[in-house]
């Protein structure tokens, strides 16, 4: 059984490298959003640039550039592997996370922020009292939907040898152990579940009220 | 002394002119109906008046203060604008209701966050707040909605929805109620409820301008028409001489188009 347990200590991996991902990436988006979504032009395009090569490009090739570009380009090695993972982690998701958090901001009519405007509410009244909330609605669906991939994007952190669950699973495999490759399905499945669960759970709370 | 007036206004858009150079005066309790076909400039020109578009030109000037100067070049700061804004009530032709908030909620929100403002607050919180909440039932109950107290602007009818905006507008008590096109979102059988409300704000005397199609609720309503074309004011007057008496050649065809519908 020392199998399990090594896949149990693997997957304890990829949950950690979930959750401090989302911590991270969430706030990080929501300043990403904000900076493609300034009037101050050249932050904008800067902004955009940053969004478009982040999700254009693979997130297998920016974890190898976090791990090795620090050593090769400025002779600062990275040692800490799962440091590396969970940044090349932050950047990409946040980069997604600010692309759905766009499109929520933007489907808000302009008349809810007229109306906050006219009440005499300030801009950031207007934000956190009045607009927040309901983005929040409108993007749960797309959010649940790249939440669930996160889980299921740590397995990629063995690719810089992060010793998550796979990595674990295909040591065994290797030595013609097939069953833990299955076991660690399971593991995802399991946890995929139960975010569903809970992502249908918060769904329902905010169906209280439609628009 | 006037308690509104404007002078002079112009705004375009881009190489579109919508106002040049319209002015009104108003008195305290007066009721004003701006009449116009679409484009003519009613709704900029109310816009412009609270803030939601800047003029180009023009002063609006509320008890004899200068709010808004378009020969001003120093730029206004947010809490300034939003200090002029509270002068004016304004109910959209969409209600924009906040869908999360219930009736009450919508009514209270921006009282409760500009009581913060206040510096004896802290000292003060729990009657401050609970004071808001009973001037919000009034003012739900004026517009007959104290059975939606708990429900959510999705829950109700469009009319029922304007009530509540007109309820939310009211709660801050502006100097001057703007309605930009308030029945123009409702069906035919549900206009009536909203002019009702305002009829019955008029009688006491709140002092309002109404830019509207109805004009036959227009000529019941008002202490004085304003007909806008093209930008400018074209007549001005009493509903007995601007609508039976019509003396501008546009207002007339403008009356006539909309008898035949």
């Amino acid at each position: 059984m020392d199998a399990l347990q090594q896949l149990f200590i693997g997957f304890g991996m990829n949950c950690l490298l979930f959750v401090l991902t989302l911590v991270m990436a969430l706030p990080l988006g929501l300043i990403i959003t904000f900076g493609t979504m300034t009037k101050i032009k050249p932050l904008k395009w800067v902004m955009k640039t940053f969004v478009w090569i982040i999700r254009g490009t693979p997130l297998m090739l920016q974890l190898f550039i976090v791990l090795y570009a620090p050593g090769i380009l400025w002779h600062h090695p990275v040692s800490n592997r799962m440091g590396a993972a969970l940044v090349a982690f932050v950047i990409n998701y946040a980069a997604y996370f600010s692309e759905i958090f766009r499109g929520g901001i933007e489907s808000i009519p302009k008349g809810q922020y007229e109306a906050g405007q006219v009440l005499g509410l300030t801009k950031t009244q207007v934000f956190f009292k009045i607009v927040l909330f309901q983005v929040i609605k409108r993007i749960t669906p797309p959010m649940g939907n790249e939440v669930i991939t996160l889980v299921k994007d740590t397995a990629l952190a063995r690719v810089i040898s992060v010793a998550e669950i796979l990595q674990n699973a295909y040591r065994y495999a290797s030595k013609g152990i097939i069953w833990p490759l299955f076991a660690s399905g399971l593991y995802f499945l399991a946890f995929t579940g139960v975010l569903s669960i809970l992502l249908s759970f918060v769904e329902k709370k905010l169906d209280y009220y439609k628009g | 002394m006037a308690i509104l007036e404007v002078k002079d206004m112009y705004k375009s858009f881009g190489k579109t002119e919508v106002l040049k150079g319209v002015g009104f005066t108003m008195e305290r309790g007066e009721v004003i109906s701006i009449l116009g076909s679409s484009g003519s400039g009613k709704t900029t020109l109310l816009r412009c008046i609270n803030f939601l578009e800047r003029a180009d030109k023009g002063r609006v000037i509320v008890d004899g203060n200068v709010i808004f100067d378009g020969s001003d070049t120093a730029k206004k700061s947010p809490s300034e604008i939003r200090k002029a804004q509270l002068n004016f009530g304004m109910v959209f032709q969409q209600f924009n209701l906040f869908p999360q908030y219930n009736v009450l909620e919508n009514v209270v929100l921006a009282p409760k966050l500009l009581a913060k403002e206040r510096p004896d607050f802290k000292k003060h919180k729990k009657e401050i707040l609970a004071e808001i909440e009973e001037d919000a039932r009034d003012v739900i109950d004026k517009v007959g909605l104290t059975e939606k107290l708990m429900n959510y602007p999705c829950e109700l009818s469009g009319g029922q929805q304007q009530r509540v905006s007109i309820a939310r507008a009211l709660a801050l008590n502006p100097k001057i109620l703007f309605f930009d096109e308030p029945t123009s979102a409702l069906d035919p059988e549900l206009t009536g409820e909203i002019l009702r409300v305002i009829r019955s704000l008029a009688d006491k005397k709140i002092t309002m301008v109404i830019v509207t199609h109805e004009i036959g609720f227009a000529r019941n309503v008002s202490d004085r028409i304003i007909f806008m074309d093209k930008g400018v004011v074209a007549e001005e007057g009493s509903p007995e001489e601007v609508i039976d008496n019509p003396k501008n050649e546009r207002t007339r065809e403008f009356l006539k188009l909309i008898e035949q519908k």
